[in-house]
């Protein structure tokens, strides 16, 4: 069953990269790990969009006056910054890159349910996508990611309806690959992978699936009546033809919350698999984690209301939507509690998706307590709609989900490439990550409970030190992201050979070869352990 | 560049209690931080890996530990939902006696209408220590008016009423900003809140321009628009007399009963038909459109000052009498 270690070979084996050569093999392919790769190139081009966007925005805010474009610019910013890190970065970015590339090989299955939609889903990314850009350079659009109406249906006269289109057709990919991802995990496993011996991956990938399958059908809607009513004016939305201004934030964010824990849930996963692995344990209370996975995905379905706290929804309704808002804090806290003590009596080390592992615990754990302040009633009146919002998301997206985004594409880059990459500039670049993400937003927790809000494209002088400072930790951040792109291009070329497991992890992925062959596995594995059967290595590696 | 503070100023009556919970809630932010990162890092030290061949034994979990790292979070967050909730519901309605300003948003501007008429714009003067209910709309999108030194914050609608209050508790001018993205120039959508001693607040309304009262604007509007000729005072017209309808109980012809309160009165000039009072016709023109949000403020309050009830309003002719 296990593959020997290769030895380096000056003719690669024959895998899923050198099979076949030129465009058509790469733009019609139906394996699931090119098409990763496909998408893995999508996103990062997208994120480096949202990325600039972030950054203009950040120069811009240094003056309190605003240093570099109109306010009318600057609201276009943040609302593609918003609409591009979130729909067609953060939403997709682990379970389409490292989702795609792993579950089939975590299975031990040859392909997913239907690789012909999950080519289709890449597609209609692909158009969401180019939809969304076009409107950019047509215009741009400036209602912020959240479309809150009537100001997009009546007020504003930039692109809203190119936009929302886009993110509309994108929606079907999510929905597609959700679907995708349930079939292939209810039907495809390998013989003796019983549910409870599946890496805790598949379990966060699974909950997520769900959501994308149930959430995302609200949003298509939501934008498709939004987008009747800014080009025919029916009135759904806008009071003064008879609609209902807050309905649209109803429906809205009955979808962008539980949106929040598609980006979340797979991060999590991410984050089990590299303890598990660099601390050589199972994790701590596997079960626990994993259904409370499945608890989060449930309870962030019923929390939509707490964004809406200050718009004079009743009293008794915010309420129960704080209460609800608390009760999905608690799966959280447990998972952070089991991560730790898996690290108790382990044998640690330090590589870089560790250091992104930790790093991700450590903010997740920031990010998810700065919720409370918001989950509470009282306080939200006063930090709703400020720069606390602002930051408390970023240490949930930026914090939680793309450091386990780099976390796992530092796990699973020697079996996704065949290469390593050099473990000092990683290393590096994860401290440097670190210290700008937190030099960029904890002085924006300060800006919130002062009173600045969000959204701002100039603001009272009194604010600008934090704003310094700020902008300061944005252009670490922002250095810190390209060293691994440099880095992990290099390694296509230069690395050294990895070989099947150079982490000595567990994890059918890591009993084929490396990059794996076009069929993932000559011969369909059979499970008899447990998930991370760390321990037992000794056994069957000496016995 | 001004050095930075830490705190924003506490002006209003229930700043110091929700900054209480904040800290509250800070401080079990901070342990918690502290316990998860220190005992991390304690692992990572204690637990490093010494040679590349250990293989450390499995640990399953543990039931015990589970509950209680399920219980003890349940518990915190139970009692920060239970302190914040009754902050919050303690704060949701003003005190009696809280006097009353209008105010409507507008891209990108703040209009606020007195009682007596004083108007003013970007600029809202309230006397020191007594409750204020600000009761709000907006011309044309959403907007939110938000008071850092105050801790309040609410929405401001399109097509209906908001409201919130607040009790000035330190004299000075406080920044006051639009909270809810409302198009170009959002970020200019600040004004100032002017908390003044008492008599200067007095003296500040009689002083400026002299326009009329909002309730003498409403009965100016309320003869201008005709609505006198079927409203009839004393119940004969073919129009329910608005004498003591405010705040008293409506019976409608669907059987239901309502309060008569600012967005009824509202609701019933722009959209007459929706909620009919019992024994009447359906026979009112709309007037939306006709009447500004400014307008149709001063018509309801005017149609408050006819009384909140029977008795009110005789005992407010008597009073007016004796004057």
């Amino acid at each position: 069953m296990s593959t020997a270690t290769l030895e380096p070979r000056v003719q690669a084996p024959r895998n899923y990269l050198n099979a076949d050569y030129g465009w058509k093999s790469w733009l019609f392919t139906l394996d699931h790990k090119r098409i990763a790769l496909l998408y893995m190139v999508s996103i990062t081009f997208f994120f480096m969009i949202g990325g600039f966007f972030a950054v203009l925005m950040r120069i811009h805010l240094i003056e309190p006056q605003g240093a570099l474009v109109q306010p009318e610019t600057y609201n276009k910013l943040f609302t593609l910054h918003g609409v591009i890190m979130i729909f067609f970065f953060l939403v997709p970015s682990i379970p389409t890159v490292l989702g795609n590339f792993l579950i089939p090989l975590m299975i031990g299955a040859r392909d997913l349910a239907f690789p012909k939609l999950n080519l289709l889903s890449w597609y209609i990314y692909v158009i969401g996508g180019l939809f969304t850009l076009y409107s950019a350079i047509a215009g741009g659009v400036d209602t912020g990611w959240t479309f809150y109406t009537p100001y997009s249906s009546t007020y504003s006269n930039t692109q809203v309806t190119a936009v929302v289109v886009g993110v509309f057709i994108n929606g079907f990919s999510s929905i597609l690959t959700g679907l995708n991802f349930i079939v292939t995990i209810h039907k495809m496993r390998a013989p003796g992978l019983t549910w409870f011996r599946m890496p805790l991956f598949l379990w966060a990938l699974y909950a997520t699936s769900i959501i994308m399958t149930l959430g995302t059908p609200v949003l298509a809607i939501s934008l498709f009546l939004l987008a009747l009513e800014h080009l025919f004016h029916v009135g759904i939305f806008s009071p003064a033809l008879g609609g209902d201004p807050l309905l649209f934030q109803h429906l809205f964010w009955f979808y962008s919350h539980p949106t929040v824990y598609i980006m979340i849930l797979p991060a999590m996963g991410v984050v089990s698999e590299i303890i598990a692995c660099f601390a050589r344990k199972r994790i701590f209370g596997y079960k626990i984690v994993g259904f409370s996975s499945v608890a989060i995905a449930v309870l962030g379905f019923l929390v939509w209301g707490h964004h809406m706290f200050v718009t004079g929804q009743s009293v008794y309704a915010g309420l129960i939507f704080s209460f609800l808002s608390f009760l999905v804090a608690i799966p959280s806290a447990i998972k952070v509690f089991n991560w730790t003590s898996t690290l108790y009596k382990g044998s640690i080390s330090y590589e870089a998706p560790m250091l992104y592992a930790l790093g991700f615990i450590g903010l997740f754990t920031m990010g998810g307590l700065t919720g409370m302040f918001l989950a509470s009633l009282a306080t939200d009146v006063h930090l709703n709609g400020t720069y606390f919002i602002v930051a408390h998301f970023h240490y949930i997206m930026v914090g939680g989900a793309v450091m386990g985004y780099l976390g796992g594409i530092h796990f699973w880059w020697p079996k996704i490439s065949g290469r390593k990459y050099p473990q000092g500039w990683a290393a590096l670049a994860a401290a440097i990550i670190f210290i700008g993400f937190n030099l960029t937003f904890f002085p924006q927790f300060i800006l919130g409970y002062l009173g600045m809000p969000r959204r701002y494209a100039f603001y009272p002088a009194e604010f600008q030190v934090l704003n310094v400072m700020s902008s300061a930790g944005a252009s670490i951040l922002g250095v810190g992201y390209l060293i691994p792109l440099i880095y992990f291009i290099w390694s296509m070329r230069y690395g050294p050979v990895a070989g099947a497991n150079p982490w000595g992890a567990k994890g059918l992925e890591w009993q084929t070869s490396s990059p794996p062959p076009p069929e993932n596995f000559t011969q369909i594995p059979v499970v008899t352990e447990e998930a991370y059967a760390y321990a037992a290595e000794e056994k069957t590696s000496r016995g | 560049m001004q050095g930075i503070s830490f705190q924003p100023e506490q002006a209003s009556s229930i700043a110091r209690s929700v900054d209480h919970l904040y800290f509250f809630i800070t401080a079990v932010t901070l342990f918690f931080t502290i316990v998860i990162f220190s005992t991390i890092f304690y692992f990572m030290l204690k637990y490093r890996r010494r040679s590349p061949d250990e293989r450390p034994k499995a640990i399953e979990g543990s039931l015990p530990l589970e509950v209680l790292w399920t219980a003890i979070p349940t518990l915190i967050v139970a009692a920060i939902f239970v302190w914040g909730s009754s902050l919050y519901f303690q704060n949701s309605e003003p005190p009696p006696g809280a006097m009353e300003i209008f105010v409507t948003g507008k891209q990108f501007m703040w209009k606020a209408e007195h009682p007596e008429g004083q108007r003013e714009i970007n600029e809202l003067h309230v006397p020191l220590g007594r409750p204020v209910k600000l009761t709000m709309t907006s011309e044309d999108v959403i907007h939110d008016f938000f008071v850092p030194a105050f801790r309040v914050k609410k929405d401001v609608l399109p097509g209906r009423y908001t409201s919130m209050w607040f009790e000035p508790t330190k004299l000075g001018t406080f920044h006051l900003f639009c909270a809810q993205y409302c198009g170009a120039f959002h970020a200019g959508m600040i004004g100032s809140v002017i908390v003044v001693e008492p008599d200067e607040y007095e003296r500040w309304l009689m002083g400026g321009v002299q326009g009329e009262t909002m309730e003498a604007a409403g009965e100016r509007l309320f003869r201008e628009n005709g609505c006198i000729t079927c409203h009839l005072s004393d119940g004969t017209g073919p129009a329910p007399s608005l004498l003591g309808v405010y705040g008293n109980t409506v019976h409608l012809t669907n059987g239901q009963t309502l309060m008569a309160d600012d967005a009824y009165i509202r609701e019933s000039i722009l959209s007459p038909a929706a909620k009919v009072v019992n024994g009447y016709k359906p026979v009112m023109p709309s007037f939306q459109g006709q009447l500004s949000e400014e307008q149709i403020v001063n018509l309801v309050a005017y149609i408050r000052s006819l009384g909140h009830s029977l008795d009110n309003a005789k005992g407010k002719q008597q009073e007016e009498g004796k004057k």
